[in-house]
């Protein structure tokens, strides 16, 4: 790591920790920890749609699904935390990999349309399946766990557990970029074909990405779970699919930084935003647009590309 | 009235400097009411009858509830399980409401149960999910309206006995307020002596019932529909289409033949028996100024949404008034609320179970046509329907929750 770059992790870890002492309220805290959670979700949906040219629209399946296995592992069996969370993101994990194999027979619009239906099928499945899931009642957990003696009912503790890991997510993602396999999922994004003439196995490499993507997605379904402890359909749904997808395509696919600030831009609109303006779904609309049409890489690497051409 | 948000801002920094400073509300605080509504997407038409319910019901009483003033601050829920829950910690963490009314929606209300709960929020719901004042009850949520299964209860008792129907077919919303609504119809209706011989369950969201009028058995003596939303005036359009309409009876539940869409439906709807308890043609004083103030506000009949928030008001008014003024102290609130009799509200005679679920009136209303529209004429009331119909309560929360398979239907024919 060369000096400039641990001078910017630095700041990372500074900026997160430096929120819960900024931000005056348990409320506001709770909303930061919203956006962090969501901020996982679009980081793992940006190793598809970034770093391997996939746009899947089923993205909230391993946002829902390991979040219906920490509530029905911890309401209806009593385990502890501990198994639950592994339970869930292998369960996440798992759904990941068998679904990849599915929607990998296809790439482009028809890789969309399998990863909606995939998505929709899980929906339905939770929203049918009243035994396992609760139907559209859903399932409320009856409490935040305790980990390793820090228990997480607070907004500060939880708020710190949640920017751990969201940092971890981060620094695991870099690695990938910077790693061989990160290079050969961009070359099967780019260069599918010469990919093969090379003698790499493009459907592995993508597969491989899919399941990394389901298991960080997985992490945010475990976190997304114990912040509202409650689980609906609504957390399988396409809405929640396209809001991830949204994030990504807001802050800027196939950067770090973009899938954070997008998933915090959206989640500050749709929270905050949304207690002063009554038309906000229209605002979120236009600001969409805007960005897209001013800066159609995104918001990260928009601002980037105006601040070297101001300096120049 | 609703305050601006920016205005309430400025007078929250007030409030906070007080919270931060340790002291009391001062004796001449607003009461700060927190309402949970839909105002966007799919629930929004009934959402926003919520609110206009609401702002009438405190433009009537003046902006005073017992003497004191009060400050509306409503919230989005954009019916989101989660957005419903961070709105619920916005008026409760920031706002520093006193009383939460609403939210809409069942799974929104169950979102934010365990909240209420730990927050200690006393919250007036008008969400009709069956098990908020059943096998988890709060001591913190009290519902002036009505459980899912308390109108189909009665409903289902006037068919059996008054309409004298003995095989029906139920049809029904495919989610949890459908399926409470249906199985509570089918145990009193059997318990009475008839028989359910075909259920149907259409999707929420079916872009067209005539698949589901088609397979509507042509022996039945009548058809239950428990339908949210617009979805009742869908299907009834559907059955008239269809050739149904005229030939075989068409009755309702709670929300079918709702004021909301009753104009819609047109000459199709005249002559259908629902239950309900509310009825915009329900007659006392209270009802009358408000009906009279929803048509010249918003030109609109109210119905079971912009009613419920009206009940709601009236039991915290009541609440309030047995305190004298006072809403400081949350535990003291709740129990004056949950323990109030109220015999003027919008639905008549209202007060609460021990579990916080409204013992009140049912009534079995029939459309007919008055003045060039369509009104629910009050036919039969049955007073003081309590959510266990007559049942014992030890014996009726011993059964799994009202579902789409239980009760089981034993007469089932194909």
């Amino acid at each position: 790591m060369t000096g400039r770059q641990l001078a910017a992790w630095a700041l990372v870890a500074l900026a997160l920790a430096v929120v819960p002492v900024l931000l005056p309220s348990a409320f506001y805290l709770g909303i930061a920890t919203h956006a962090l959670i969501f901020a996982i979700m679009a980081l793992s949906l940006n190793i598809l749609i970034g770093h391997g040219g996939m746009t899947s629209l089923g993205h909230a399946v391993y946002l829902g699904v390991p979040a219906y296995g920490v509530a029905v592992m911890t309401m209806q069996l009593g385990w502890s935390p501990v198994p639950t969370i592994l339970f869930a993101l292998a369960l996440g994990t798992a759904t990941a990999a068998l679904f990849g194999v599915l929607a990998l027979r296809a790439s482009g619009l028809g890789f969309l349309m399998i990863t909606l239906a995939l998505g929709q099928v899980m929906w339905g499945a939770a929203y049918r399946w009243v035994g396992l899931t609760g139907g559209d009642n859903g399932i409320r957990l009856s409490g935040r766990p305790t980990l390793f003696g820090i228990n997480l009912t607070d907004a500060v503790p939880f708020y710190i557990f949640v920017a751990l890991i969201l940092f971890m997510a981060l620094f695991c993602l870099w690695q990938l970029d910077r790693s061989a396999f990160g290079a050969c999922l961009r070359g099967t994004r780019d260069q599918p074909r010469r990919m093969r003439m090379l003698g790499h196995d493009v459907w592995r490499i993508r597969w491989t990405a899919f399941v990394l993507a389901g298991f960080w997605g997985s992490v945010s379904g475990v976190l997304y779970c114990y912040d509202y402890q409650y689980v609906s359909p609504a957390a399988l749904s396409l809405p929640q699919s396209a809001e991830a997808l949204l994030m990504v395509v807001l802050g800027g696919a196939g950067t770090l930084a973009g899938p954070v600030v997008g998933a915090i831009v959206i989640t500050a609109i749709k929270t905050i935003v949304s207690s002063y303006v009554d038309r906000w779904y229209t605002l979120l609309g236009l600001t969409f647009i805007i960005v897209v049409s001013v800066m159609p890489t995104g918001l990260v690497p928009g601002i980037a590309a105006w601040v070297k051409g101001r300096r120049a | 009235m609703a305050l601006s948000r920016r205005l309430l801002v400025q007078s929250g920094l007030g409030a906070a400097t007080v919270a931060l400073t340790g002291t009391v509300a001062r004796a001449d605080e607003p009461i700060r009411i927190g309402f949970l509504t839909v105002k966007t997407g799919p629930l929004a038409a009934g959402g926003i009858q919520m609110e206009q319910g609401m702002n009438l019901f405190l433009k009537l009483r003046g902006n005073k509830l017992a003497g004191r003033d009060v400050q509306l601050i409503v919230a989005d829920t954009a019916g989101s399980p989660a957005t419903t829950r961070t709105k619920a910690q916005e008026l409760v963490e920031r706002d520093k409401v006193h009383v939460l009314i609403g939210p809409l929606a069942a799974f929104e209300a169950l979102a934010i149960a365990d909240y209420v709960n730990t927050q200690k929020m006393p919250t007036l719901g008008v969400a009709a999910a069956d098990d908020t004042t059943q096998r988890s009850a709060s001591p913190w949520y009290a519902r002036a309206t009505a459980s899912a299964g308390q109108c189909a209860h009665a409903i289902a008792h006037y068919a059996a006995t008054e309409l004298k129907y003995k095989r029906m077919t139920i049809i029904g919303d495919d989610f949890a307020y459908g399926h409470e609504q249906n199985a509570a119809f089918l145990r009193v209706f059997e318990d009475n002596g008839g028989k359910v011989v075909q259920k149907l369950w259409p999707p929420l969201n079916a872009p067209d019932y005539g698949t589901y009028v088609s397979q509507i058995k042509n022996n039945v003596d009548a058809v239950f529909m428990s339908f949210a939303g617009s979805n009742g005036f869908r299907f009834t359009k559907a059955f008239f289409e269809y050739g149904l309409g005229g030939k075989i009876p068409l009755i309702g539940g709670m929300t079918a033949m709702d004021e909301a869409i009753l104009q819609q439906t047109g000459e199709d709807a005249v002559g259908i028996v629902s239950a309900n308890w509310y009825s915009a043609a329900y007659d006392n004083p209270a009802n009358k100024e408000f009906v009279a103030g929803m048509q010249r506000d918003y030109k609109i009949d109210p119905g079971y949404y912009a009613a419920g928030p009206a009940v709601a008001g009236a039991v915290l008014e009541a609440g309030m008034k047995a305190l004298g003024g006072r809403f400081d102290d949350r535990e003291a609130l709740m129990k004056a609320m949950r323990t109030a009799v109220i015999t003027d509200s919008v639905r008549g005679p209202v007060k609460f179970d021990d579990r916080g679920n409204a013992i009140g009136n049912i009534y079995i209303r029939k459309v007919e046509k008055k003045g060039g529209k369509n009104v629910n004429t009050v036919i039969k009331t049955y007073p003081d329907v309590s959510q266990f119909w007559t049942y014992a309560e030890a014996e009726f929360l011993a059964k799994p929750v009202y579902s789409r398979d239980y009760p089981p239907a034993k007469n089932l024919e194909n």
